[in-house]
């Protein structure tokens, strides 16, 4: 030990006896190893207090330190078998606190403990999760949808075009704080769409019914239908029958990632509407020869 | 087995002693005038001393110092049993423990 004792002790040159007597004392209350068991810096602070205090606690000793005769090194007491290795080990079991001693670990106690244990070291903060419901164009086109958390902020989360039910969106850093210089956590947020009126999707398709009239189908029209992403004016040919299938190409889910985009399945459904004389004398005198509709149910 | 007579401890008073023993602080074997010590006892006695002179806890808050002290040390023993027996679990049941604790 190189430092100066009366620095160590925390002293003046020309303290009194009782000065120093006191200064070591408030030190060690404070470093004792016994006191401080497990922790290396104190065992090594009490050291050199002890050190010092030897050597300037002992008038003689002090005297010849003051005269230059010796110098600090060499005073460090090596320290005696503290309390603490027989505490720390079974020996100690005999001053238990439970007295029933031997292996009565009580593990509540024990589990609170291992949060000193281990070693300690940045850590990310922790994921937070969040439900949120999104309308079916939303999910399917894609939008921007601001939440606001339980703690009164707010987060802007982007809906990305082609979003599934259940997907989860990760907003990076976007959870609770990071612990000891560790990076944030993120937000988790879990997707939910709700159903639509006339759309329905599967996969990247989206499927709708788009009813047509008697006279549409009979002579065909150009009628306008909406689509996920605006109206488009689609030919019926003359002579369509209820539930033919047509494909918009392109017109499902907008490509997105590796999906190209997806098609807008339309089923035609043929209406009859309001039936008026006209039509029932007209049909009344009308026949369709060799036509029978229940041909394959045969 | 020590006796009073061996102990060495500098400036310890039997009578003083006496009193530890009958206060429950130190559990000496033996009986009132032969008592007989084990190397745990003589750490304690050194331990009770430093604490009476060195660091001049009282007489009445003794009792509290020791108490909490012995927690302490029961909770480190404990502790050491745990992380023993946490340390020969396969790598994969610690991990997992680890993650929990991060939560």
């Amino acid at each position: 030990m190189a430092n100066d004792p009366y620095k160590v002790l925390g002293v003046k040159k020309g303290a009194s006896a009782e000065e120093i007597r006191s200064a070591y004392r408030k030190l060690a209350k404070k470093h004792h190893p016994d006191l401080n068991p497990g922790n290396k810096q104190a065992e090594e602070s009490f050291k050199a207090i002890s050190g010092a205090y030897d050597l300037l606690g002992d008038a003689e000793k002090r005297a010849k330190y003051d005269r230059g005769e010796i110098d600090a090194s060499g005073t460090e007491r090596p320290q005696a078998q503290g309390w603490r290795q027989y505490a720390e080990t079974g020996p100690g079991e005999r001053y238990s606190y439970s007295a029933n001693g031997a292996g009565g670990a009580d593990f509540e106690d024990l589990f609170a403990n291992i949060f000193t244990q281990r070693p300690r070291g940045p850590a990310k903060g922790h994921d937070r999760h969040y439900s949120l419901d999104v309308s079916f164009l939303e999910a399917v086109s894609g939008g921007t949808r601001r939440i606001t958390l339980p703690d009164g902020g707010t987060l802007d989360v982007k809906i990305p075009p082609g979003t599934e039910e259940r997907d989860i969106l990760r907003l990076r850093g976007k959870g609770d704080a990071g612990v000891r210089g560790g990076p944030a956590g993120d937000a988790l947020i879990e997707i939910h769409v709700a159903p639509h009126k006339f759309y329905h999707r599967i996969g990247q398709n989206v499927h709708m019914e788009v009813p047509i009239s008697l006279k549409e189908a009979v002579l065909g029209a150009k009628v306008t239908i909406p689509t996920p992403a605006g109206e488009v004016v689609m030919t019926v040919r003359p002579g369509t029958e209820s539930g033919t299938e047509m494909r918009l190409r392109g017109r499902g889910v907008p490509a997105h990632g590796k999906h190209a985009a997806g098609d807008l399945h339309v089923k035609l459904n043929v209406m009859v509407g309001p039936v008026d004389e006209k039509l029932k004398i007209f049909l009344e005198g009308w026949e369709q020869p060799g036509f029978n509709p229940r041909e394959g149910l045969k | 087995m020590i006796a009073f007579e061996s102990l060495h401890i500098a400036g310890l008073d039997e009578a003083e002693l006496m009193h530890w023993i009958d206060a429950a602080w130190v559990r000496a074997r033996g009986v009132r005038g032969a008592w007989q010590f084990e190397e745990v006892d003589v750490a304690r006695i050194q331990l009770i001393h430093t604490l009476r002179h060195d660091l001049e806890i009282g007489e009445t808050a003794m009792p509290v110092v020791l108490s909490l002290l012995d927690q302490l040390y029961e909770m480190r023993r404990n502790s050491a049993r745990l992380n023993k027996a946490l340390a020969s679990l396969p790598p994969e049941a610690r991990q997992l423990l680890l993650a929990k604790l991060e939560r």
